[in-house]
């Protein structure tokens, strides 16, 4: 009888996940076995495929001078991203559960910084424009005042608009997550611990970055994968100047050249997979979602 | 006092205990605070800076520019999205995406609520479901992208926003849509359903009666997330939308192209579709929260 409700039970639980499956099944899976299927066959160069099985692709791609230094310009981006926005949206979060006394004001503020993420992301890059151009805002303020001479040329179609750009979209990714580990600490801990005489940076280094471990990486997550995934911000933001990995290979793509595409695509999203397979080795991150 | 909703005297403890404990027996306020309080405010101050930016210089007239210094104010570069050849098919491009989030976001919120539900028990195959989720939400889009055109080509099915695109996308709100349910279920108590079925509920009415009403601001959460990741979604869309463009690829196309304030009327206009979207869904969880928070106590 009891193992009957059980089976039961486990039924109306894959059919309740059924249709989650079936959506994840024909537009990850299969893409994703498409892509690799893909980069093992050789192009005719007119567009279509002859179906044998090479690793042409993978020479072209591996022995290109041009694959390594896309890959250090991602790399170095991804760095500069998750550096700046971890670091704002930490204490952004912080501030927010442990220095905002109301908690309906921290709510609203909160909600306040989460506002942007749910409009247009490339509506909030060009935004930048009008700030950051030659006769931008910024630069005429900084002309006007007599704290430079010249107009900076660097701040709009460089690597610094890039890394703005990304900062600005990417860190409430890691606000959100910091700031649910947070309001989950239990302040009672904090309290015992001023007690016993920690100092306020003790506190964040012993209690609040330990108890926020799954928070910093689920933004990491969401802001590597992000970043790497990548092309048109640095298209836009970089002026031209700077390319990325998904960039080089949507190229391909319009010149039709979908199996070394492909090659690039399948090396992308191992390193991708690889990091943030890393970054989850760091805590159970299903446990702490459900719990 | 047993009139009283055991949750509000919970919810007043806690805020009574956290009050506490955050302000400390001093009263006054560390210098950490006020250094925090300038970054917080200098970070809102660049959040939506360059946005109002761009909406106020959307209302310049035919002279206007992309920088300031503002050039009169009119409507004409509103006018000129809507009725030039130049900027493309703003209109249908608007209508296209529009009827795609809507989409989106009932198949979201249908398929994350069921999720939710079957990730309450342990089932065969579990982990299995939840690393694919995780998965599909940090894959490169545009790798699926190419992806989905492959297996069109391969099995001869012509990409189109209301079918590839539509499956795109939902396997980037679908996750969003599951974790943001994973939140609110963490917060579900399972006796609530239970003691239902025992009191004779049927698995419908149960359902209905019991999980959907306590769930229901995770539910519009959950949609507020399915609407505008659907209606902004842009990389897993660029491949798989076929020949007609949703707007972020109209817009796309325009920053490539357009160099006039007209970009900035799109953002501007498109913004405030999003804007009314969240507007609508905060409002929906704050009256649904506060009806609540009042109910018991107008009895």
């Amino acid at each position: 009888m009891h193992s009957k409700v059980t089976t039961r039970r486990r039924q109306a639980g894959w059919l309740l996940i059924l249709p989650l499956v079936l959506i994840l099944v024909p537009f990850f899976i299969v893409p994703i076995i498409g892509v690799v299927a893909a980069s093992f066959v050789q192009s005719d160069g007119f567009g279509g495929i002859i179906p044998s099985f090479t690793f042409d692709n993978y020479r072209s791609v591996f022995t290109s001078a041009l694959t390594y230094q896309l890959y250090w310009a991602t790399f170095k981006f991804t760095v500069f991203a998750w550096f700046f926005s971890l670091m704002i949206g930490f204490w952004i979060a912080y501030f927010l559960v442990f220095h905002v006394r109301n908690p309906l004001l921290a709510l609203g503020l909160f909600l306040l910084c989460t506002v942007p993420f749910w409009t247009s992301n490339i509506i909030r890059m060009i935004s930048w424009i009008p700030l950051l151009g030659k006769e931008g805002l910024i630069n005429s303020a900084l002309v006007g005042t007599h704290v430079i001479g010249q107009p900076l040329d660097v701040l709009l179609f460089s690597s610094l608009a890039v890394v703005i750009a990304y900062v600005h979209q990417l860190t409430i990714f890691m606000i959100v997550p910091i700031f649910n580990s947070m309001a989950r600490i239990d302040k009672r801990t904090i309290e015992a611990a001023r007690d016993a005489g920690a100092s306020r940076f003790d506190i964040v280094r012993l209690i609040v970055l330990p108890l926020c471990k799954t928070g910093i990486a689920l933004g990491s997550i969401f802001v590597v994968s992000i970043v790497m995934g990548d092309f048109f911000v640095v298209k836009v933001m970089s002026g031209g100047g700077s390319a990325s990995v998904v960039g080089a290979f949507y190229e391909d793509i319009g010149v039709l050249q979908y199996p070394t595409a492909a090659a690039s695509a399948t090396l992308l999203t191992i390193i991708v997979s690889l990091l943030v397979v890393a970054i989850l080795r760091t805590v159970d991150i299903r446990k702490e979602l459900t719990r | 006092m047993t009139d009283q909703p055991l949750e509000n005297s919970v919810a007043r403890t806690v805020r009574v205990r956290r009050g506490r404990a955050l302000a400390p027996s001093t009263g006054g306020r560390p210098w950490t605070f006020y250094v925090l309080a300038a970054l917080f405010i200098l970070y809102v101050v660049a959040l939506y800076g360059p946005m109002v930016c761009i909406y106020i210089l959307s209302f310049q007239d035919v002279r206007g520019g992309l920088v300031f210094p503002m050039r009169g104010t009119s409507l004409h570069w509103f006018v000129d999205l809507f009725t030039q050849v130049r900027t493309g098919d703003v209109k249908g491009a608007f209508s296209r995406s529009i009827r795609l989030a809507v989409a989106v976001t009932v198949i979201t919120v249908v398929i994350s609520f069921m999720s939710g539900l079957a990730f309450r028990k342990r089932f065969a195959g579990d982990s299995v479901v939840f690393y694919l989720m995780i998965g599909s939400l940090v894959a490169p889009g545009l790798v699926l992208g190419i992806g989905v055109g492959l297996i069109c080509n391969v099995l001869g099915v012509e990409t189109s926003w209301y079918t590839t695109a539509l499956g795109a996308q939902l396997s980037w709100t679908l996750p969003f849509g599951v974790l943001v349910m994973f939140a609110v279920m963490s917060r579900f108590d399972n006796a609530w359903d239970e003691a239902a079925r025992d009191l004779g509920a049927s698995a419908w009415q149960t359902t209905r009666l019991v999980i959907v009403p306590v769930l229901a601001p995770g539910l519009v959460a959950v949609a507020l997330f399915g609407f505008t990741l659907s209606y902004d979604e842009f990389t897993r869309t660029l491949l798989t939308a076929g020949s007609l463009n949703t707007l972020p690829l109209e817009i796309w196309s325009m920053t490539l192209n357009v160099t006039s304030p007209s970009l900035y009327a799109l953002g501007t206009v498109t913004t405030l579709i999003s804007f009314l979207i969240i507007g609508i869904c905060l409002g929906t969880i704050a009256r649904i929260q506060k009806r609540r928070a009042g109910g018991p106590a107008a009895h």
